[in-house]
């Protein structure tokens, strides 16, 4: 544990979720007709792996309101954290021999 | 007493689209009619969708056979939202597949025994667009319904690759008559590009029907959405079965 540091924003989206923890390469981030969320157009962003296939994808559908709240809460979060506990940063790559 | 039999057989299955490739597509038809005028469903951006499956059946119920064939079939396979997103992700399908897809698509529909031999295309959103463009390039098509579909005169930012020329260039090839579906709220296509593209099809003398309601957006049919208008889509929806009673059935 390094901080409490803990934004909460309410949020007005629909969720898809996989059913275990994958790893992820790419965001996908775009505005478009949502697959679930009742909206007209909402901030989508799909988390892919994509070596994996197209299902290997954490999908995040919200409406343009709460996308700038979360574009907001990620941003004081980013900054207190960073402030408080430095860059987080992946491992070095490990070369077998 | 006698009683009225309704019936229709909707199901997934498999055609040889562009390039030979095999892709999966959603069928419908009325069962114990011949003499059944075809129609193309062709889906929008974000996929191949619960609602456009909805819209296959609803043309079977009125007595067609539809058919959408899945434009993203070839991310797959996987659950179409997730090919949708790698789609996207990839560009989209470019023009040249896609009219590919719905050649394909509309020979299907020719070659099955109860055709009457008939066969129209309606597509919503992105697939207004593809539809505008199939009126143009695709073989055997009798009647194109584009609902609200952008960037059939595009802004020059909205170019794409995979799109390298806008469909109101092909406008003289249009070989069909086309029915335009459009909100008159909408942003794409926003009222000044319906205009423009009403002007084409005027200068070029092609057949046409353009429908343009007040106090409607994008995407007004869609029943799951804020932006549905019963009262405009009733009445649209009606237009669109009149034309094609008008183009298929005569």
């Amino acid at each position: 544990m390094c901080t409490w540091i803990n934004e909460k924003t309410p949020v007005t989206a629909h969720g898809k979720g996989v059913s275990d923890w994958i790893p992820l390469t790419t965001a996908n981030v775009y505005y478009d007709h949502p697959t679930s969320a009742p909206l007209d157009h909402a901030l989508i962003i799909d988390f892919l792996n994509e070596a994996a296939g197209p299902g290997a994808r954490v999908a995040v559908e919200l409406s343009a309101e709460s996308a700038r709240a979360l574009i907001r809460a990620i941003e004081t979060t980013l900054e207190a954290g960073v402030h408080a506990c430095g860059e987080s940063k992946p491992a070095p790559a490990v070369h077998i021999h | 007493m006698p009683f009225t039999y309704e019936g229709q057989l909707s199901e997934t299955t498999v055609i040889t689209g562009h390039a030979g490739d095999q892709i999966e597509a959603y069928f419908a038809r009325p069962l114990g009619q011949i003499g059944v005028p075809g129609v193309v469903v062709i889906h929008h951006m974000p996929g191949w969708d619960e609602w456009s499956k909805e819209v296959v059946r609803k043309f079977a119920y009125h007595g067609y056979a539809a058919i959408s064939p899945h434009l993203f079939s070839r991310h797959g396979p996987g659950r179409w939202d997730d090919v949708a997103a790698a789609a996207r992700a990839a560009g989209g399908a470019p023009d040249d597949q896609v009219m590919g897809d719905v050649q394909a698509a509309v020979d299907y529909l020719k070659r099955l025994p109860y055709s009457n031999g008939k066969v129209g295309a309606i597509g919503f959103c992105s697939g207004g667009r593809q539809t505008y463009l199939a009126a143009c390039k695709v073989n055997g098509l009798d009647a194109a319904v584009d609902c609200w579909g952008g960037r059939v005169f595009p802004r020059p930012e909205e170019r794409a690759p995979g799109q390298p020329v806008p469909p109101i260039e092909f406008t003289a090839q249009m070989a069909c008559p086309l029915l335009g579906i459009f909100g008159n709220d909408d942003a794409n296509p926003d009222p000044d590009q319906v205009n423009r593209t009403e002007e084409v099809l005027k200068q070029h003398g092609k057949t046409y029907e353009f429908h343009r309601y007040d106090g409607a957006g994008h995407g007004f049919f869609a029943t799951h959405r804020p932006a549905y208008r019963p009262e405009q889509a009733t009445e649209a929806w009606g237009k669109v079965f009149a034309f094609y009673e008008k183009y298929l059935r005569s």
